[in-house]
């Protein structure tokens, strides 16, 4: 037994962990093992990848396959994607969906249906599979696709792991001519005129926008609009960038070495790194290119960011409304957060394309804007979300389970009334809490 | 192209070595007792990762008659062999069940002794290659919790030392790698003191530092060459009373 927890370190859990690189041991361990959830990398943040009883697929780590003429690649479902980036980007190809963090592995990205800021163009993560190798209950091992296990196939994307154990992914690829991405930021001054600068920019390949949520009032949604386009060869400027056009991350970073206090980051910390963050920014729009590494994963420099929250964790809470409900819906929202209290240091805004035939029932995005938010665990937290929660279900909207902690089981059944017919054998103290294996 | 053989590829600390040597361009032969799936799936990673060529092989440490089949086998005599193969057996069991003890002696200290011996004399007719080989802390002085092992180990590392000396005057090199605790992936495993205890890719990173530098012998974690010295110092008297 060992503490275990997930990124918010929120809650932290003793927990038997089983690893093996091997596949009769995970079969006999699946077979014999009354309850447990498969685990990648740790980096969803609440519970969904917790359980007395978790299966490591970190020692799974193996490329199988990369067709660069397809430009499709089948890797074992514990490999990262930094791992993978490391491979595909030298050769001209790029994940065709990330999160905001590498670390995570491909089973993860699958179990959680992953979605990056192209999603209003591309979609999630499901739009790119094309089959995959699963472990059921019984130990036995399929290969489902579209076409075959179809039903399977389709609840395992965005199932979180309660379905089975992933084993390996086959995947489109994105075909780049450089690593580096034209960016251009727009300062936005409030929430309408965000808005309005996200509809203009639906074209974007990328977008996403930092919202300041300390400022209510007049400067309601004051935030910085980021959009991206791959850059092709033509377009780069420095001799380095034309000479290694390819080139992927390094590995370089710094780590947070310790938990900060708790309480340091409350209202008057966050209100000046806020502020020093919008005044970086002079002019009201900026273009430059920018290699992926800080375009996309911008936080994963700095290993360990997560203990600043302190060693009570944080809560992350996303949640996606309808288009319709936009502008009346996220004012609302950040109006509650401003007036409680409470620090969000990010807030993180993204528009969603429509939802598709090809993911589970449980898979989150759906058309509309999604706001993410940080929370410090603190006395009144708990009373503002299931607050935020009652909005959101009234705005037709719903909660990212992959980066939750603490939903009613009351709400997840109003926010996804199809449920999941799921066997117990599959199960994290998420999937107990909200009562999905009844 | 340069090609390094792995003895003992399925382990956490074979497999951490290959992808090290690939990583500099070698091609890779694993060798192992089952070659299986996840070894098969292993050699398809580290040819796409690190564009280079890898082959894997059935390799028994026991089975020392065959040995010099398999070293005939391979499809050229590799430029650096890198022996990571080893058990721990039962100690309670080893100490008084004399096939026990046969076993972790005969994998860890004869299988060695039977492969690298062959392998010392094709170096020797070449007049190069470098030789790996990992051994153990535990065998730098023999503890009732796990002495069988530690005495395997200490056989070997006495081994390794005659057989670097031996091989020097012909350019041959012979490097003995010592890890204290290695770290399993495993959480909530036997907890060891952190400081103390290398994850296999550090071990790797020796074990291609061995070779790069052509070190003789070289600890995984510095502290532990203190620490032995330290326990060696111990006297007996007062050492067979010690409770570790």
């Amino acid at each position: 037994m060992a503490k275990l927890s997930s990124w918010g370190n929120y809650p932290l859990i003793e927990a038997k962990e089983f690893y093996t690189h091997e596949f009769e041991p995970l079969s006999d361990y699946i077979q014999s093992t009354e309850t447990f959830i498969p685990r990648g990398n740790g980096r969803s943040y609440g519970d969904s990848a917790l359980n007395g009883k978790v299966a490591s697929m970190l020692g799974f780590n193996r490329i199988l396959n990369f067709d660069v003429v397809r430009g499709e690649l089948t890797a074992e479902a514990g490999v990262l994607f930094s791992d993978l980036l490391e491979v595909l980007v030298p050769k001209g190809f790029f994940l065709p969906v990330t999160p905001g963090t590498k670390f995570i592995t491909l089973g993860g990205a699958i179990a959680s249906n992953v979605h990056g800021k192209n999603h209003h163009k591309e979609g999630a993560f499901s739009n790119f599979v094309l089959e995959l190798g699963l472990m059921t209950a019984q130990g036995q091992y399929i290969i489902c696709s579209p076409t075959n296990h179809s039903d399977i196939f389709r609840q395992t994307i965005g199932g979180m792991g309660l379905t089975g154990v992933i084993l390996w992914v086959r995947f489109r690829l994105k075909k780049i001519q450089s690593s580096y991405i034209k960016q251009v930021n727009h300062k936005a001054k409030n929430l309408g005129e965000l808005l309005s600068l996200f509809e203009s920019c639906n074209s974007s390949t990328y977008s996403v926008a930092w919202i300041d949520c300390q400022k209510g009032g007049k400067d309601l949604g004051r935030s910085i609009l980021i959009l991206g386009e791959h850059a092709d060869l033509d377009e780069l400027e420095t001799t380095d960038q034309r000479n290694f056009p390819l080139k992927s991350h390094s590995n370089k970073h710094v780590s947070v070495p310790f938990h900060f206090p708790s309480g340091m980051l409350n209202r008057w910390t966050v209100s000046i790194f806020n502020h020093l963050y919008f005044h970086k920014e002079f002019q009201s729009s900026r273009s430059f290119l920018a290699h992926y590494d800080p375009f996309f994963y911008p936080l994963d420099k700095i290993l360990h960011w997560n203990r600043i929250y302190g060693k009570k964790g944080f809560l992350q809470y996303q949640f996606v409304i309808p288009f319709e409900a936009g502008a009346e819906g996220l004012e609302l929202i950040l109006q509650k957060i401003s007036a409680s209290g409470f620090a969000s240091f990010l807030a993180v805004l993204k528009t969603f394309g429509p939802s598709t035939s090809l993911e589970s029932d449980i898979s989150f995005p759906q058309k509309g804007y999604t706001l993410a938010l940080d929370f410090p665990v603190s006395s009144g937290i708990f009373e503002l979300l299931d607050e935020l929660d009652q909005l959101v279900l009234n705005f037709g909207g719903r909660v990212y389970l992959t980066k939750d902690a603490r939903m009613s089981p009351e709400t997840f059944q109003k926010m996804y009334p199809l449920g999941f017919p799921t066997q117990p054998k599959f199960s994290s103290l998420q999937s107990q809490r909200l009562k999905l294996h009844i | 192209m340069k090609t390094a053989l792995i003895l003992g590829s399925n382990s956490d600390v074979g497999i951490a070595s290959a992808h090290r040597f690939a990583k500099e361009g070698f091609d890779i032969y694993l060798a192992t007792r089952n070659v299986n799936q996840s070894q098969k799936n292993l050699a398809n990673d580290l040819a796409i990762r690190y564009q280079i060529s890898c082959e894997t092989f059935q390799f028994d440490a026991l089975d020392t008659e065959v040995h010099p089949q398999f070293v005939e086998n391979l499809p050229l005599i590799p430029d650096v062999v890198i022996s990571v193969f080893g058990v721990l057996g039962d100690q309670e069991q080893a100490s008084r069940n004399f096939k026990e003890a046969a076993r972790v002696v005969n994998t860890n200290f004869l299988g060695n002794v039977s492969i690298l011996g062959l392998f010392a004399e094709k170096f020797e007719a070449i007049g190069s290659g470098s030789i790996i080989c990992i051994s153990s802390v535990a065998g730098e002085r023999g503890r009732k919790s796990n002495y069988i092992y530690g005495s395997s180990k200490a056989a070997l590392t006495c081994y390794l030392s005659g057989l670097r000396a031996e091989l020097s005057s012909f350019g041959v090199h012979v490097a003995t790698v010592i890890p204290g605790f290695i770290k399993t992936k495993m959480i909530g495993d036997m907890q060891t003191p952190a400081p103390l205890t290398a994850l296999p890719e550090e071990v790797g990173e020796a074990v291609y530092k061995a070779f790069s530098k052509k070190k003789s012998v070289i600890y995984v974690r510095g502290i532990w060459w203190l620490i032995m010295l330290i326990i060696k110092l111990i006297p007996e008297n007062i050492f067979k009373k010690l409770n570790f």
